[in-house]
């Protein structure tokens, strides 16, 4: 079902707080990957708040749709979203790169509450996460594995080892989603090590692909229920076993995202920005940055016709 | 022989495994294991058939995964299917295991200290023809590095089992490596009390002793025979097929009642079996006699593992000659230290 007008203002407000969220992390942590946390924060909020089937008054239920973050230096982004939706207090988060915290700059998945996979060092996360997806279909369960990549990320081989795995098995129920931001450490992903036609590279590699503005809460959203969609019509093979055989046999091709993004988006100072990877904010930089979101929110609650919560 | 039901898994026999390679003993023995267990799943990188996992993968091929000629992407995969409550047993060579795939089982399967299970084979210079790039002298030294791993090298194929089955419930992940299957057998049956992180005595001494791993266990105690019987000497030999946990005890039961130890492994002697037996000396202040036998920081032939195990002098004769040397080597004596243990 499409998002809601109300659905899609309350996620944007969620988004926007959560924008803001990572602004002040970035500020009284010293420094964090700022720029990819700014710009998977529409998809983290779509997920975390939308469709994910997680309770986290249960962290560890088995039935649960898991979420990796393969891109990990998006922790900056992915440990407020966990905070806000429940699975610890804010107050825990200031602790964050100080020692000892369970929140440093890439996510410890033995240590923070909710995090399914510990990642940081790039092109692990999706292997884990075909893992994830084939595991719980071998045990019968209907669950879903969300899983985020970095477009840079994609430089590294073993990515496409994961993704030639994934449709090998028919694996539906992955949702592969990559933050095409164009942006990587040293400069444009194009300049840097190419990695276009991406689209024409996941549908060779055998996937169903959906590129969009990874910024359009309902064009992401469309996105996401197709692949929803597609698990589903796989999944209804009942048995566990018997499944695992029917859907490698006849099941549809695994869905991917390419949600198209802009790094740092909401700080217009950081937008497209390539220093802004990775950075520290002052107290002067933290207000010129909130004000930055208020004003880029504003733009959009108006255009939603003036609401703003 | 009577506790037939008791070797290698109640379907088969000791005759069978007297007869088998590690390696399918080990296919066979996650098989039956994988009846009592649905947890059970198997992961290979186009080498079911030469890990014999292969034999897994017919008794329960909906439970088994080729990823293809992937090593990264298999122990990824494998730490994914931990996460959800699986224990995978993932197989490749042992130098792909180690080294290619390095980062996911480091990051990926200790770090998240996930029940992954790693049974890896041609270890060593068990393919020795195939040359360097599939011989693997550093995997006991990288396995061992990393926190939260267990590393087993079992002296044979009922060993193999044995240990397969002790890491099968560990919450923790585990590395055990094996060779080809050309390996001769050393025990019987699987009765002499193996427990991981527990060395087993194979031959009694008290002049020196020799703590081996891997198919190294059969040929010091060939060479402890024989030593008793030209040298007139008393050679105890360890079975230490557990590296990590390293059975510190024994270690220095040895030194205070031998006082020269020799270690022989099938690796390079940084870091694996020699390293972990020297940490522990080192760190007991004890005066010993002691050396490492095994790769001297190269790298081996091309050739038969036979002859390659006589040119890197860890077959009987080599061992012999290792023993009879580490006897003239003198130490400091200190005369208070056996009212200190």
């Amino acid at each position: 079902m499409p998002l809601t007008r109300e659905q899609r203002l309350a996620l944007h407000a969620r988004a926007r707080d959560l924008r803001k969220d990572v602004v002040n992390i970035t500020a009284f942590s010293g420094g964090a990957h700022i720029g990819g946390g700014l710009s998977s924060m529409d998809i983290l909020v779509l997920l975390y708040f939308h469709y994910l089937n997680i309770d986290p008054e249960r962290p560890q239920w088995e039935d649960r749709d898991r979420f990796v973050l393969s891109k990990g230096h998006g922790a900056v982004a992915y440990v407020p979203v966990l905070a806000r939706r429940g699975f610890f207090d804010f107050e825990d988060v200031r602790t964050f790169n100080k020692f000892g915290s369970p929140f440093g700059m890439h996510p410890d998945s033995r240590r923070i509450r909710g995090c399914d996979a510990s990642t940081g060092s790039l092109g692990h996360g999706l292997p884990m996460a075909v893992g994830m997806a084939l595991g719980t279909r071998l045990q019968g369960k209907t669950c879903k594995t969300f899983c985020l990549l970095g477009d840079g990320e994609c430089n590294e081989g073993v990515v496409w080892e994961a993704l030639m795995a994934a449709a090998h098995y028919r694996l539906t129920n992955l949702v592969t989603i990559i933050d095409r931001n164009h942006l990587m450490i040293d400069g444009q992903t194009e300049d840097v090590m190419g990695i276009e036609p991406l689209a024409d590279k996941l549908a060779a590699f055998g996937f169903e692909v959906h590129a969009v503005d990874g910024h359009n809460l309902d064009a992401l959203a469309g996105a996401i229920e197709r692949a929803i969609e597609v698990a589903d019509q796989d999944l209804k093979v009942n048995g566990g076993l018997k499944a695992q055989a029917e859907i490698r046999k006849n099941g549809h091709k695994p869905i991917a995202i390419i949600a198209d993004t802009v790094k740092g988006k909401g700080v217009d100072f950081m937008e497209g920005q390539v220093p802004w990877h990775y950075g520290a904010v002052d107290s002067g930089l933290e207000a010129k940055a909130l004000a930055s979101l208020d004003r880029y929110y504003d733009a959009i609650f108006a255009a939603e016709g003036g609401s703003n919560e | 022989m009577s506790d037939n039901s008791q070797t290698t898994g109640t379907t088969w026999n000791c005759y069978d495994a007297a007869t088998m390679t590690a390696r399918e003993i080990y296919g066979r023995v996650l098989s039956d294991l994988s009846d009592k267990d649905p947890r059970i799943v198997g992961l290979s990188a186009d080498l079911a058939k030469s890990t014999s996992i292969a034999i897994f993968e017919k008794h329960a091929p909906e439970r088994f995964f080729n990823v293809g000629i992937a090593e990264q992407n298999l122990m990824g995969v494998a730490a994914g299917m931990a996460k959800v409550g699986l224990i995978p047993f993932a197989s490749t060579f042992a130098a792909f295991a180690s080294m290619r795939a390095c980062e996911q089982v480091r990051t990926d399967i200790c770090y998240q200290n996930l029940p992954v299970k790693i049974i890896a084979t041609h270890g060593g210079m068990s393919f020795g023809a195939a040359g360097t790039t599939h011989h693997c002298t550093e995997d006991l030294a990288i396995m061992r590095s990393f926190a939260n791993m267990t590393v087993v090298v079992p002296a044979d194929g009922i060993e193999t089992a044995n240990a397969v089955r002790a890491v099968k419930d560990l919450p923790g992940p585990a590395y055990i490596r094996i060779g080809r299957g050309f390996e001769p057998p050393f025990y019987e049956n699987e009765n002499y009390g193996f427990q991981l992180g527990k060395a087993v005595e194979v031959h009694p001494g008290t002049d020196l002793t020799i703590i081996a791993c891997g198919i190294t266990v059969l040929q010091a105690v060939e060479a402890a025979k024989s030593l008793k019987e030209i040298d007139g000497l008393s050679v105890r030999v360890l079975n230490m097929h557990t590296i990590k946990p390293i059975d510190r005890e024994a270690i220095m039961k040895a030194v205070v009642e031998t006082r020269r130890i020799l270690t022989v492994e099938e690796h390079s002697v940084l870091g694996g079996l020699g390293g972990a037996v020297a940490d522990v000396i080192a760190e007991s202040g004890k005066g010993c006699a002691f050396s490492k036998a095994g790769l001297q920081d190269e790298y081996a032939l091309v050739g038969y593992p036979e002859d390659l195990y006589a040119h890197y002098k860890l077959d009987a004769n080599g061992i012999i000659e290792q023993v009879r040397a580490l006897l003239k080597v003198e130490f400091e004596e200190d005369e208070d230290w056996n009212d200190e243990v």
